[in-house]
């Protein structure tokens, strides 16, 4: 399949020219082509911000929904309709921020759908103000003094919280994060991939070339199947102590997701709006109140 | 209050049983056993309960009233009372009279005055603990009632089976003989000669269908088609969240308990997004939670039921009380301006109807939709000959989309044709921005306005359809002085007491639909010299909503926000006091 297949055309694009979503928005786009899922399968949802603008600019059926709520939303589509390939598209403060409750129950609830977190450690849409992942001493308009709580650690709490999918690119590695955002989409259950991004306008810290000197990619060392190695691994980089991994760390294997939970699925997969009222089994619902 | 002590109690037509005692005495399996047995016993019944927020301790309390007539409300009379705590006399004094007869044991009654109180000894707490416990104290007080009322001792252990058998049959056997010791205690209180109890049973009763409103509501959300419903416990919603958790594997309805009442209802818009009819239960400060997500509902256009059992606020108020507090929570919740509609049955008729037509409705209009109901009518129990599905069919409103479906299409009428991903050959786009007729984020300050008038102009359809209220006169007259007004769960204290005040000059209009109401409804105020309005909250909620709509101004408000509902007697000495005037 063509990437082509998810032009938007016309489309008014809102990010500034040179940041890092046009990267992860070109990765996600061939991801989708060589995995053949067509924009009529697909429902990309968001919050606010300008990650959550992203769904806007590919082709697909979409849930622009409200700041740091998309994860439930998307809950409830992959749940109504397992057949729909459901993707949630947000940024750090929006999914680590407003949305963090909701962030860490579904990765517990386990549904089949992944989550692609822009992560360029700053708001950029209200501004410049720190965000959660923002590192520490970070100045902005609002923190005038620097930054001095500790940066959230989405990885290490994902993996705690057995995510069945964890994993971490790098916006300018193009490839990689193709190839780590088709395994997670393909991952049967909830698949996490923070992607580091710079902002080019308001995070003059954390630039393109910083977060090439602070990262490195694993290699097959690497054993993504024990939860221990990979939050070992998912606890580098924090603290200004060495250097942030990228690649799959986590991967759960086995678990159930929630659609399968549901006994609604157990016999029939058919989505829920094809589903009918039985009145017959209403009636004997009340009737059954006839009698002790 | 003086009375003669011993005196004797006659009770003919209909009888008020209350059981009062301490939260983990299992007044509620009384109340479970009792309506149950007196409906299979042959009697009209109706119960309400009232309890405090705690798991052990305090005072709880369980009206049951038994009748010859249909019974449907709640009353302040108490005709005996059973007393399973010392606190159960001085928690029900305001209602307690000379012609209450209070049976207790000797430890309960002993410091009671028998000058100002009718007692009757009655051995249940100490006959409880030789059985090995206080707890069974409430099926030997159940067993004694039973007798006093003359209902079958093998009906009474048939539900006693049902309802411990799962216990274990340790515990089902010690029941069973608690049934005995009541049923003994009972023979020898009507041996006493001082309860003589004569109620014209009907055995056709006992085949009728015995619901409290949660199950009424329930049953309308499972016609309407729901198949979603997300939601965090809170009392009173939670009984309506179990109903839909236990019959979500029957229906073919997904049930999830969200991590908070915000991911609750984002959960339900995502469900309804992708075709499954969707709904959240919650309760005053749960629905507070929810408010940002009813504004996406607006804006989005999404379809979803809304069902709020009101409880008394602000903040944690009273959990466990009833209210009609969140009236203007509901109507105004969200930011922005878009459409909504606000039910509110009275009876478990309207309960499930309007609760069938909410789903609907809501996929109609593509808006929120909202059921208000409050812990007295989610809780209260009455038979009834039965609830007719016949005619509860689910309209469909989706549509298969075409390659170029525009989710916001400008239509006149503001109702654009609703297509869900998956279903056909377009793509649908919602978004929480201002948006395009397709979906997609919009500056274009024309477009919206047009936007604003297309989601608002529904609203001409909505009120074209609003449900009319239900109008009551004793003598089906129009030529009444006073119209009696009240919403929601105040529907049968209200008709009781209108009934008993048997007066030409008084009718009745219930709301049902209090958002966007009914025509009806200003045109049978002007015809009235006075009008009166019953609300369980302090400010006239209803009644300025109604002033706000129709430009007419209620005359008099009569309000109630002690978390108690409105009692028949409370109601009969206001109209009687308005018949003075």
């Amino acid at each position: 399949m063509d990437p082509e297949i998810f032009e938007m055309e016309n489309a008014d694009i809102a990010w500034c020219p040179g940041c890092g979503d046009f990267l992860i928005l070109k990765a996600l786009k061939q991801a989708l082509a060589d995995l053949e899922l067509g924009p009529e399968k697909l429902v990309l949802v968001s919050g606010i911000g300008q990650a959550g603008k992203l769904p806007h600019y590919l082709k697909s059926n979409i849930f622009n929904g409200l700041h740091g709520r998309s994860l439930s939303p998307a809950t409830g589509i992959k749940v109504s309709n397992p057949d729909m390939v459901v993707i949630d598209v947000s940024g750090d403060g929006c999914m680590y921020g407003e949305g963090g409750n909701h962030f860490m129950h579904t990765i517990r609830r386990n549904p089949d759908i992944t989550n692609i977190v822009l992560n360029n450690m700053v708001y950029g849409l209200t501004k410049g103000q720190a965000s959660p992942t923002s590192q520490k001493d970070f100045e902005t308009p609002f923190q005038v003094d620097g930054v001095f709580e500790e940066p959230f650690n989405p990885l290490a709490v994902a993996i705690t919280l057995g995510a069945s999918f964890v994993a971490r690119t790098f916006a300018a590695d193009i490839p990689h994060t193709v190839e780590v955002l088709k395994k997670a989409i393909q991952h049967k259950g909830y698949s996490l991939v923070d992607i580091f991004q710079p902002c080019v306008t308001f995070n003059k810290v954390n630039t393109f070339s910083w977060f090439k000197e602070h990262t490195y990619r694993m290699d097959d060392t690497h054993n993504p199947y024990l939860k221990i190695e990979a939050l070992k691994r998912a606890l580098e980089g924090n603290d200004g102590e060495g250097k942030f991994p990228l690649g799959i760390f986590y991967i759960k294997m086995g678990q159930k997701t929630f659609e399968e939970n549901l006994s609604v699925y157990k016999k029939d997969k058919t989505p829920l709006f094809q589903r009918k009222v039985d009145k017959k089994k209403l009636k004997t619902l009340i009737d059954s109140k006839r009698s002790l | 209050m003086l009375v003669k002590p011993m005196s004797k109690i006659k009770l003919e037509e209909d009888v008020s049983l209350v059981l009062c005692g301490e939260a983990g005495q299992g007044i509620q399996s009384v109340e479970n056993i009792m309506v149950q047995a007196l409906k299979m016993g042959g009697y009209h019944v109706f119960s309400t309960k009232e309890y405090m927020s705690r798991v052990r301790g305090g005072q709880n309390s369980t009206q049951i009233r038994a009748s010859s007539k249909r019974v449907k409300a709640y009353r302040d009379r108490i005709d005996i009372l059973v007393a399973l705590s010392k606190g159960a006399i001085p928690h029900l004094e305001k209602r307690i009279t000379g012609n209450t007869l209070i049976l207790g044991d000797e430890e309960v009654l002993q410091d009671l005055d028998e000058n100002h109180y009718n007692l009757l000894k009655a051995p249940f707490i100490s006959k409880a603990k030789k059985l090995g416990g206080l707890i069974f104290s409430n099926v030997i007080a159940a067993g004694a009632l039973s007798c006093i009322m003359g209902v079958d001792k093998d009906i009474f252990d048939e539900l006693i089976t049902l309802l411990f058998a799962s216990k274990g049959e340790k515990i089902l056997e010690k029941d069973l003989k608690a049934g005995v010791s009541g049923y003994d205690i009972g023979k020898k209180l009507l041996d006493s000669g001082r309860i003589s109890i004569k109620i014209e049973k009907n055995p056709a009763i006992s085949n009728e269908i015995l619901i409290n409103g949660t199950q009424a509501v329930g049953s309308g959300c499972i016609s309407g088609g729901c198949k979603f419903i997300s939601a965090y416990p809170m009392t009173p919603s939670s009984p309506l969240q179990v109903f839909m958790a236990e019959n979500a594997s029957e229906f073919e309805m997904v049930f999830e308990q969200a991590e908070d009442e915000i991911a609750a209802l984002n959960m339900a818009l995502g469900a309804s997004y992708a075709g499954a009819r969707a709904m959240t239960a919650t309760s005053g400060s749960g629905f507070a939670l929810m408010q940002e997500a009813v504004g996406l509902a607006g804006m989005i256009e999404t379809p979803v039921v809304i069902y709020i059992a009101q409880r008394p606020g602000p903040a944690v108020g009273l959990p466990t009380r009833t209210a009609q507090e969140d009236l203007n929570l509901a109507l105004y919740s969200g930011p922005g301006e878009f459409p909504r509609i606000i039910f509110a049955p009275g009876n478990f008729k309207d309960a499930l109807e309007l609760s069938h037509k909410s789903f609907n409705l809501a996929d109609k209009y593509q808006i929120p939709v909202f059921i208000l109901s409050d812990q007295y009518l989610a809780d209260i129990y009455y038979n009834l000959p039965s609830l007719d599905i016949e005619n509860l069919d689910v309209e469909d409103y989706l549509v298969e989309t075409e390659a170029d479906y525009k989710r916001y299409l400008l239509t006149p009428d503001g109702i654009s044709p609703r297509g869900i991903p998956g279903h056909g050959k377009g793509l649908v786009c919602a978004d929480s921005d201002e948006h395009d007729e397709e979906g997609h984020i919009t500056e274009d300050l024309d477009l919206r306005t047009l936007m604003v008038d297309k989601r608002l102009k529904k609203m001409d359809k909505i009120r074209k359809e609003a449900v009319p209220g239900e109008f009551f006169s004793t003598l089906n007259s129009s030529q009444y002085k006073t119209l009696i007004m009240g919403w929601g769960s105040t529907y049968w204290p209200l008709k009781e007491a209108l009934v008993e005040m048997d007066n030409d000059d008084l009718a009745l209009l219930h709301l049902k639909q209090l958002y966007p109401l009914s025509s009806q409804v200003g045109e049978l105020i002007k015809k009235a010299k006075k009008s009166v309005m019953f609300e369980n909250n302090a400010q006239g909620q209803m009644a300025h909503l109604l002033q706000m709509e129709t430009g007419l101004k209620i005359d008099h408000k009569v309000l109630k926000y002690n978390g108690m509902p409105f009692s028949v007697e409370e109601i009969l000495i206001v109209l009687e006091t308005l018949e003075e005037e």
